[in-house]
């Protein structure tokens, strides 16, 4: 070992080297930071979210649309996070808004596109489109290497526990009623079937749309529920009436 | 023996049936005496396994050296085995998954659409081939480093076992559809408990060796196994926070939502790169290039400096996986400065390996695994080079959710990950299995070569890939109009695809190679060939030339 290190900092050095207990609480400490630094504050910075009029909570067959999403693994091709850029907003629709992903548990921004972003999907395709295009994506768009779908359309919709999945939701800070939460079940089969009396769904819901989505009415399918949530994706907040950024700011506490 | 397994083995269909009828019958008393049977099967199997060693068995099977050796290695010998499975696996997924891309008729729904076999595809390759690479270097270099046993030998064998178990119950998961949806963290809340139990244990017999070294001075190995283990243990914690819906159900829901998930997800993401695949095999690299190249790590000074430095500058570069995105701009600009300010701590550690070899370059010529390493700590420069570049806004803004992003991973993955893993495999097996050398060196060399040659397909074919898509997404005609509709930048890619599953399909037969000459050196077999890098000497001629008489001096 040369004498060159054993100057200054290089010899401090050495007793955290002779000392296993001081190099774990070190290199956690030093590990720490970054995150706390970077992560903590968008908790309580009150514009990380700034508010807008229209965002609500997924109806239960939103969600169960949602959580297929999820389980087919969707957000590997496909984002829904559109970035400000001139092109971007005119092939997709307004950029992205904090606030339209706040009920995202867990958030599906996406970090690649190997298919088209989906952040305002919502009403850009008719049902058939949608269900057609699931079943088979080369008949729709021939170039597409998307996989087919098509075993949505022939596997019930069964959700174990409706009410549970929405307390869960709820725990985590989604902000379910206890109507909602009692109405679940109800809301999940209704929505899907024109037959049925929605009840208050739209009212507790608003801009829910209630029909049949896979073009089967007698059946309430894994397709209904995940075309349901395709066809509201960017649709609940009204982007157009974006208020100037005075009034954004007004009583807002400066930070 | 032969009775025994099948004892074993028919008691074991009998537990097997007992629990399927019990979870398919609908007659609650026929369950209840399911029960029973499964109990008595239970009881069997114990009372049978008991008069059983299976470790002989093993230790037959696997050649593995008899009486105690003087480390103890057997974890080690079953991690390497475990590296070498799990890496022909991952990269068999990886081709087939890129074949998709380029065949989407390889789609067979519902179980084997790409959507349900890519994280099969990450977690096999970083997990499973990375992880037991990982296992298995950091048992074998904290026993010697520290001139002392593995401590809680035990626990050492459950932290390998119960990793195998995260593995299966990941892969199976994702098939079926068990998936949070949050990537490199798809296992859902039961496998990630199981997960941290095991990383638990890890860390205790890490750190409880270290404890008992006998050796004064913690080497810089070490320091980044450790810094490794503690910080995956806190990025898996806090990424998977979530509520699950019922603790009889695979389904939870992620406790944080949108853009504080968002900023979670890729702080957990962009470490388990750091860590997990940077600081991990950085300590690979800080033993076995050394041991290697039979030379002293270049500056001890250096590895203190980019030690702290990377470890503490890594965990800042989480935002560059979201820029231009809704995360809020401050967060953006810390990521994209941390992350350039990153490159040098990484540079420092490439340089600190890279420079080990003065005294030894000759060995590139004549050493295949060297060859390896050497072109590992290449790709590491280039990959931390590559990295802080694609962090800056402005280069985002066209690369970001490109196939840019693709090739980026996979050079670092395939060249600097994979690489230092098969040379430590390489160096590892014969020292292992009491061979006097591999089965074939000539081999590693074909290796070499089509996994470099692997590389370079891949990463080309993904940077035109990517910044094709990002060029086309954004470009205008002279009408003010964009000019080409997503598809035609999907059907524009095609050939691409394909020459990325030819460099994979390379890379995948260079393992398959290195996996047929590990087979065959525990098999204690010796290839007849050539000795690699040696001239022939020609002793009458390997002398100067005579000086002429009449020699005259030059005008």
């Amino acid at each position: 070992m040369s004498n060159t290190a054993n100057t200054g900092a290089f010899e401090g050095h050495k007793k955290i080297e002779r000392n296993v207990t001081l190099l774990a609480a070190a290199t956690l400490g030093v590990v720490a930071i970054g995150g706390i630094v970077e992560i903590a504050p968008l908790f309580w910075i009150d514009n990380t979210i700034e508010k807008v009029e229209g965002m609500r909570p997924y109806t239960p067959l939103e969600q169960a649309g949602r959580d297929i999403y999820v389980r087919e693994g969707c957000y590997v091709c496909h984002s829904q996070m559109i970035r400000p850029f001139r092109d971007e907003v005119e092939r997709y629709g307004h950029y992205s808004l904090a606030a339209e992903s706040m009920y995202d548990h867990p958030f599906q921004w996406g970090s690649k596109r190997t298919g088209p972003d989906l952040a305002r999907v919502g009403g850009r395709y008719s049902d058939e489109w949608h269900v057609q295009h699931l079943k088979a994506p080369r008949e729709v768009v021939p170039e597409s290497i998307m996989p087919s779908y098509s075993f949505l359309a022939e596997t019930e919709l069964h959700v174990p526990d409706v009410a549970a999945n929405l307390t869960s939701l709820r725990a985590v800070g989604v902000p379910y009623s206890d109507k909602d939460i009692a109405a679940a079940e109800a809301d999940l089969k209704a929505q899907a079937n024109p037959e049925a009396d929605a009840g208050d769904l739209a009212v507790r819901y608003p801009k829910a749309q209630i029909r049949d989505f896979d073009g089967d009415p007698k059946r309430v399918t894994e397709m209904d529920a995940l075309v349901a949530y395709l066809q509201m994706l960017g649709t609940l907040v009204d982007v157009n009436s974006a208020a100037a950024q005075e009034e954004l700011t007004k009583g807002d506490k400066g930070r | 023996m032969e009775t025994v397994v099948k004892r074993l083995g028919v008691w074991a269909l009998v537990l097997l049936a007992s629990i399927a009828a019990i979870a398919l019958t609908p007659d609650a008393g026929f369950a209840i005496h399911m029960g029973i049977v499964a109990l008595v099967a239970v009881i069997l199997i114990f009372a049978t396994a008991s008069s059983y060693d299976p470790l002989a068995k093993a230790q037959s099977i696997f050649n593995m050296p008899p009486g105690p050796s003087r480390y103890d290695d057997d974890v080690i010998r079953w991690g390497v085995i475990a590296t070498m499975f799990w890496g022909i696996a991952g990269l068999l997924a990886g081709v087939f998954i890129a074949a998709q891309l380029a065949f989407p008729q390889l789609n067979f729904e519902p179980w084997l659409n790409f959507g349900r076999l890519r994280p099969l595809h990450t977690s096999a390759v970083i997990f499973a081939f990375g992880g037991n690479a990982l296992l298995a270097t950091s048992f074998y270099v904290v026993q010697r480093t520290c001139r002392t046993t593995l401590a809680l030998p035990g626990t050492a064998r459950f932290v390998f076992w119960g990793y195998q178990l995260f593995i299966v119950l990941a892969a199976t998961g994702y098939l079926l559809g068990i998936s949070q949806g949050k990537e490199y963290a798809e296992p859902e809340w039961y496998v990630d408990l199981w997960l941290t139990v095991v990383w638990l244990a890890y860390l205790a017999v890490f750190v409880a060796t270290i404890l008992n070294r006998r050796e004064p001075h913690i080497y810089v190995a070490n320091w980044f196994y450790l810094a490794f283990i503690i910080t995956v243990a806190m990025l898996h914690v806090v990424n998977n926070l979530a509520l699950p819906v019922s603790l009889l159900g695979a389904k939870s829901y992620s406790a944080f939502a949108g853009v504080q998930d968002a900023l979670t997800q890729w702080w957990y993401g962009h470490n388990a790169v750091g860590f997990f695949l940077t600081a991990g095999f950085l300590a690979m690299m800080y033993y076995f290039v050394p041991k290697q190249a039979g030379r002293p790590v270049y500056s001890y000074r250096l590895s203190i400096i980019h030690f702290w430095s990377l470890i503490f500058l890594y965990i800042w570069a989480g935002p560059h996986h979201l820029h231009y995105t809704a995360l809020p701009d401050w967060a953006q600009t810390l990521g994209m400065v941390f992350s350039v300010m990153l490159w040098m701590p990484s540079w420092g550690g490439m340089i600190n390996g890279l420079m080990t070899l003065n005294g030894a370059w000759d060995k590139v010529r004549t050493d295949p695994i060297i060859r390896m390493m050497v072109l590992a700590l290449a790709f590491y420069g280039m990959s931390t080079f590559e990295g802080p570049m694609l962090s800056i806004k402005a280069v985002n803004s066209l690369s970001h959710y490109t196939d840019w992003t693709i090739g980026h991973v996979h050079s670092g993955a395939l060249g600097w990950n994979g690489m230092i893993t098969f040379a430590c495999v390489y160096y590892l097996t014969p020292r292992l299995w009491n061979r006097e050398r591999l089965y074939s060196l000539r081999m590693i060399n074909w290796h070499f070569w089509l996994a470099t040659l692997g590389i370079v397909f891949y990463a080309a074919s993904m940077w035109v890939a990517g910044i094709t898509q990002g060029l086309m997404w954004r470009e205008y005609g002279a009408d003010g109009y964009l000019v080409n509709s997503f598809v035609d930048t999907v059907a524009a890619l095609h050939p691409m695809y394909i020459l990325r599953a030819v460099g994979g399909l390379m890379y995948l037969a260079g393992a398959g190679i290195m996996a047929f000459n590990i087979w065959m050196t525990i098999a204690g077999k010796v290839r007849a060939e050539a000795p690699m890098g040696e001239t022939a000497h020609d002793e009458a001629a390997d002398r100067p030339l005579p000086i002429p008489a009449a020699a005259q001096p030059a005008e």
